[in-house]
């Protein structure tokens, strides 16, 4: 600690142009926090998911209600809008402010794409007689999916903020960081997704 | 001191947010990852234990790949000691004794339900 605080009075006693340096770098650890306890907030319900999937009370199992093809879909558009989101921070890096947002509107338009297929799923299944209450494996199924859904969406409207703000102000050292820490968040909701992917619906229909 | 700190700085400054290059890799093993498990499951070319096995091995070399190609997980100031690695190597413990504890428990649990 000592020497961080060292390290922190000697990069000022320099005058680095890095004004941004310090705080934004310190919000950024802030919001890898944040993410631990999201890691966290996941592992619960994915202990219960896994503990719970076998209790169908007589209702559909996994076999019968998960649909692949969709899954597979969604899989393929959030991987590569966690692609855009990096390719955005790199525009960002180069200081091309539209470049920048039109990579954002790309990672947008393929998370709303991911949403739309993954409410459409729900929809689905909840009209083959597989809704909230079925049994405590649809229960914990909706809960765990639905958590990492609206995980996204919060994302969605967030990345529309962030998007309108570079718009009016550009790259200044408050956007700059506000991109780095939702091109983070979109990073995460795809690594949470993977293990969506194999321990729900891989496991569910091997 | 100063010197050994702006060398480290320097270097940070090339390597903090990636390369365009380091994206595309990371972007084609995620696929290469998504797709072997896909593969194997959807054929049914193997028997239940190696599939789990191959799905949670290519689940978590995929996080990795994207905690180092996507969220550089190494990226650091000067020589400050990497206090995002550290927490998230407590938020992992935490979760690897709630899930197989709870798988543990709930597997010889002949009562509770």
């Amino acid at each position: 600690m000592a020497q961080a605080v060292s390290q922190h009075g000697h990069d000022h006693a320099h005058g680095h142009d890095h004004g941004h340096h310090d705080p934004q770098e310190l919000k950024m650890l802030g919001f890898w926090i944040f993410l631990i306890t999201d890691v966290v907030l996941f592992g619960t319900l994915f202990a219960t998911y896994v503990v719970l999937h076998n209790n169908t009370a007589g209702g559909p199992t996994a076999h019968e209600i998960f649909e692949m093809p969709g899954v597979i879909a969604e899989t393929f558009i959030l991987l590569t809008s966690s692609f855009t989101s990096g390719l955005a921070v790199l525009a960002m890096n180069a200081g091309k402010v539209k470049q920048l947002i039109s990579w954002l509107v790309v990672t947008w338009i393929l998370g709303a794409s991911f949403i739309f297929l993954e409410v459409d799923e729900f929809i689905k299944m909840v009209h083959e007689g597989f809704n909230y209450g079925t049994s405590a494996f649809a229960t914990s199924f909706f809960t765990l999916v639905g958590t990492h859904g609206l995980h996204v969406s919060m994302g969605l409207g967030w990345m529309l903020l962030i998007m309108i703000q570079l718009a009016r102000k550009g790259i200044t050292d408050v956007t700059r960081g506000k991109v780095n820490v939702i091109s983070l968040y979109w990073h995460f909701l795809d690594a949470v997704w993977i293990f969506l992917l194999s321990v729900v619906y891989l496991m569910g229909v091997m | 001191m100063a010197n050994h700190s702006d060398h480290s700085h320097g270097h940070d400054e090339a390597h903090a947010h990636g390369s365009l290059k380091s994206y595309i890799v990371g972007f084609i093993l995620s696929i290469v990852l998504t797709i072997i498990p896909l593969v194997v499951v959807l054929n049914h070319m193997l028997s239940q234990l190696p599939t789990i096995l191959i799905i949670m091995v290519t689940a978590v070399l995929q996080f990795v790949v994207q905690l180092f190609f996507f969220m550089h997980v190494r990226e650091r100031q000067g020589n400050q000691p990497r206090w995002n690695v550290m927490a998230l190597i407590f938020g992992l413990a935490i979760v690897l004794v709630v899930v197989s504890g709870s798988i543990w428990i709930m597997t010889y649990n002949g009562v509770g339900y």
